[in-house]
C-alpha cells in the first residue's frame, strides 16, 4: 500500500513536470493552426475550431520565411561541416601526436574556455569589417569554423583509441593523414555525430552574434528575423507562433532522431578532464 | 622531428580560426576598454584617443549600469539555485526505482533544452499576456486577479527566470542523472543496514556522492546564466523601467546602438571578471569545506 502511494507520487510528479515542459510547445503548434485573432478570446482556446494553414502561407510568402530557413540551413551546415573537420584533426592531434607544447596549449585552450565569448564582439566586430565580411554569411561561418569545446570533446574521446592501432598503420607505411582519414575518423564516428548535432543546433539556435553581424535581413537566421518579426507584429500571436513553429521544428526533430549522440556529448562535456 | 611537424598541420587550422577569431579579439577588447573608441573612430581611426581608466571610472558611475548589474544578479541569485534544484529534484525521479515510461518522460523533460530561445521567448510572451495569457487564464479559475507580468517591473524579471528554468533544466538533469546512474548500489545497501530512512540515505549518501558534479553545474550554471541577453531583448527589450537590462544588455545598446566600442569594451571586461571571481569563489569554498 505504501509503495503503491510512494509510486503514485513519483510518477505523478514526473507526469506533471513533463506537462509543464511540453505544453509550451504544444500549445504554439496548436495556435499557429488558429485563423488569426482566434487565440485572442477568452477563455483561451486550446484547440483550433476551423484549423488553417494561412498562418504559414503568409509567412512563406509575404513574409520572407523560406529565406530565413535557407539562411538558417546554409549557416548551421557550412559551421557544422567545417568544425567537424577542424576539431576532429586538432582533437586527435592533442589525443595522439606528440609536438613540442602540446600540453601547455591544450591547457591553455581549456582555461580559455571561461572567457564569455562576447568579450571577443566588439573587436571581432571591426576585425571582420575590416576583412569585408561583415554583413555576409562568413561573418558568422569564419569565426565558428574551430571552437575550443569542439577540440575537448574530440580529445578526450581519441584518448581512448589504443596506440598499437595507429602503430600498427605506422608500420605498413601508412602517412599521418591517410592514418588520420581511413583508420581515426570512422573510429571518432560517435563523438564525431555528437560534435554534429551539437553544433549545429549551437548555430540554428545562436542570436546574439547574427543579430550584430547581420544587419542585412535578407542574410538574417530564423532566430533574428523571428525576433524583429515579432517586434512588428505584436498582435498577430498566430503568426508567430507559425513562426516558432518553423524556427524549433526542425532542431527538435533532429535531437529527436540523434538523442542518442547528443546526450553522449552533453555527458562527456560535462567531465573536465 | 617529420612527425611533429605534420602534428603542427593537425592542430594549426583550429588553432588559427581559435587565436583569430576569439583570443585576438579578447585581448584586443582589454586594450580598446582603454581607448575612448565611438562612431567617430569607427569612421577613421586618427579620432581614436587613449584615456587609460576613465572609461572604467565613467562605467562605474553610471545608474543603469548599477541597475544592469543588480537586474543580472537577481536573474542569477534566483535562477540559479532554482534551475539546479528542479533539476536535481527531476533526476532523482528520474532515477527512482518507482518511475514509469523513463526514457519517454526523460525525453519530454529535456525537450525545452534543443529549442531555440528566440522562438520559446515569442511563446512566452503570449502565454504571459495580460487579457488572453493561458498562465493568467488558469490563474483566474482559482481566484487570482489578472497579472501584468511583463509589463510590471517587480514580475517581469521573475517571468524571465522562469522562462530560464524551463528552458535549462533538463540540460542539468541529464547530467544528475548519469551521476546518479553511477552511484554504486552497495552504498546504499549499507545505509539501510544501518537503518537510513529515505531522506538520510539523500543527505548521507547521494548528496555527498554528489559534490563534486554539483560543484561543475553550479560554476558553469552560473556562468551562463550572467550571459543574459536574449531573453530581456525578445520580451520586454529591458524594460519596464529598465528592470531587465541585463549587463550584456547594457553592452549590446552601448556598442551596436551607440557604437561606443570603448565603453562596450569596458563592460564586457567587468563582466569577464565578475564571472572569472564568482567562479575562483566558488572552488575556493568547496576546496576549503573539502579540507575541514
Amino acid at each position: 500500500m505504501r509503495s503503491f502511494v510512494a509510486s503514485a507520487v513519483v510518477n505523478g510528479l514526473l507526469l506533471g513536470l513533463a506537462l509543464i515542459s511540453v505544453f509550451p510547445l504544444l500549445w504554439m503548434l496548436s495556435v499557429s493552426f488558429m485563423p488569426a485573432g482566434a487565440a485572442s478570446a477568452l477563455p483561451p482556446p486550446l484547440f483550433p475550431r476551423t484549423p488553417t494553414l494561412a498562418n504559414y502561407q503568409e509567412l512563406f510568402w509575404r513574409a520572407g520565411m523560406v529565406r530565413y530557413l535557407t539562411n538558417s540551413l546554409l549557416l548551421a551546415a557550412a559551421v557544422t561541416s567545417c568544425s567537424l573537420v577542424f576539431n576532429s584533426m586538432a582533437g586527435y592531434a592533442f589525443a595522439k601526436l606528440n609536438f613540442a607544447g602540446r600540453q601547455r596549449i591544450f591547457k591553455a585552450l581549456i582555461g580559455a574556455l571561461i572567457i564569455p565569448g562576447q568579450v571577443a564582439m566588439m573587436p571581432l566586430f571591426l576585425l571582420l569589417k575590416h576583412m569585408g565580411l561583415v554583413n555576409t554569411y562568413g561573418g558568422v561561418i569564419v569565426p565558428a569554423m574551430a571552437g575550443i569545446f569542439g577540440i575537448f570533446l574530440v580529445r578526450q574521446y581519441a584518448l581512448t583509441i589504443p596506440d598499437e592501432i595507429i602503430e600498427a598503420a605506422r608500420m605498413d607505411g601508412a602517412g599521418e593523414f591517410r592514418i588520420f582519414s581511413s583508420i581515426i575518423v570512422p573510429l571518432l564516428a560517435p563523438i564525431l555525430a555528437s560534435l554534429a548535432i551539437f553544433t549545429f543546433l549551437g548555430c540554428w539556435n545562436d542570436f546574439m552574434w547574427p543579430l550584430i553581424v547581420l544587419t542585412d535581413d535578407k542574410l538574417q537566421p530564423l532566430p533574428v528575423a523571428l525576433a524583429s518579426l515579432s517586434r512588428e507584429h505584436v498582435q498577430d500571436s498566430e503568426m508567430m507562433m507559425a513562426g516558432s513553429v518553423v524556427t524549433v521544428l526542425p532542431v527538435l526533430v533532429l535531437f529527436l532522431a540523434l538523442q542518442k549522440y547528443y546526450i553522449q556529448g552533453l555527458l562527456v562535456g560535462s567531465v573536465k578532464g | 622531428m617529420r612527425l611533429s611537424a605534420i602534428a603542427w598541420g593537425f592542430v594549426a587550422p583550429a588553432l588559427l580560426v581559435i587565436g583569430m577569431f576569439f583570443l585576438l579579439p579578447v585581448a584586443t577588447a582589454a586594450v580598446l576598454s582603454l581607448t575612448d573608441f565611438d562612431i567617430y573612430a569607427l569612421a577613421d581611426l586618427r579620432n581614436l584617443r587613449f584615456v587609460g581608466f576613465e572609461n572604467y571610472a565613467r562605467v562605474l558611475q553610471t545608474p543603469l549600469f548599477w541597475q544592469a548589474l543588480g537586474n543580472t544578479f537577481y536573474f542569477v541569485v534566483v535562477g540559479v539555485p532554482l534551475s539546479i534544484m528542479v533539476s536535481l529534484g527531476s533526476a532523482l525521479l528520474l532515477h527512482s526505482r518507482l518511475a514509469r515510461f523513463k526514457p519517454l518522460f526523460r525525453t519530454a523533460l529535456f525537450a525545452p533544452v534543443v529549442t531555440t530561445l528566440v522562438a520559446v521567448a515569442v511563446v512566452w510572451r503570449y502565454l504571459f499576456q495580460t487579457r488572453y495569457g493561458m498562465v493568467n487564464y488558469a490563474l483566474g479559475q482559482i481566484g487570482v486577479h489578472p497579472i501584468d507580468w511583463l509589463g510590471d517591473p517587480r514580475t517581469a524579471m521573475p517571468t524571465i527566470i522562469l522562462l530560464a528554468v524551463w528552458k535549462n533544466f533538463g540540460y542539468n538533469m541529464v547530467i544528475f542523472l548519469a551521476n546518479l546512474q553511477a552511484i554504486p548500489e552497495e552504498v546504499y545497501e549499507a545505509a539501510r543496514i544501518d537503518g537510513a530512512s529515505t531522506f538520510q540515505q539523500f543527505v548521507h549518501v547521494t548528496l555527498p556522492m554528489l559534490a563534486p558534479t554539483l560543484l561543475l553545474v553550479g560554476i558553469i550554471t552560473t556562468a551562463g546564466y550572467f550571459q543574459l541577453f536574449a531573453e530581456p531583448y525578445v520580451m520586454t527589450q529591458g524594460g519596464p523601467l529598465r528592470s531587465t537590462v541585463s549587463v550584456l544588455y547594457f553592452m549590446y545598446e552601448e556598442g551596436f546602438k551607440w557604437w561606443n566600442f570603448g565603453t562596450a569594451s569596458t563592460v564586457a571586461m567587468l563582466l569577464f571578471v565578475l564571472i572569472f571571481a564568482v567562479t575562483w569563489g566558488f572552488t575556493r569554498v568547496t576546496k576549503n569545506e573539502a579540507g575541514a
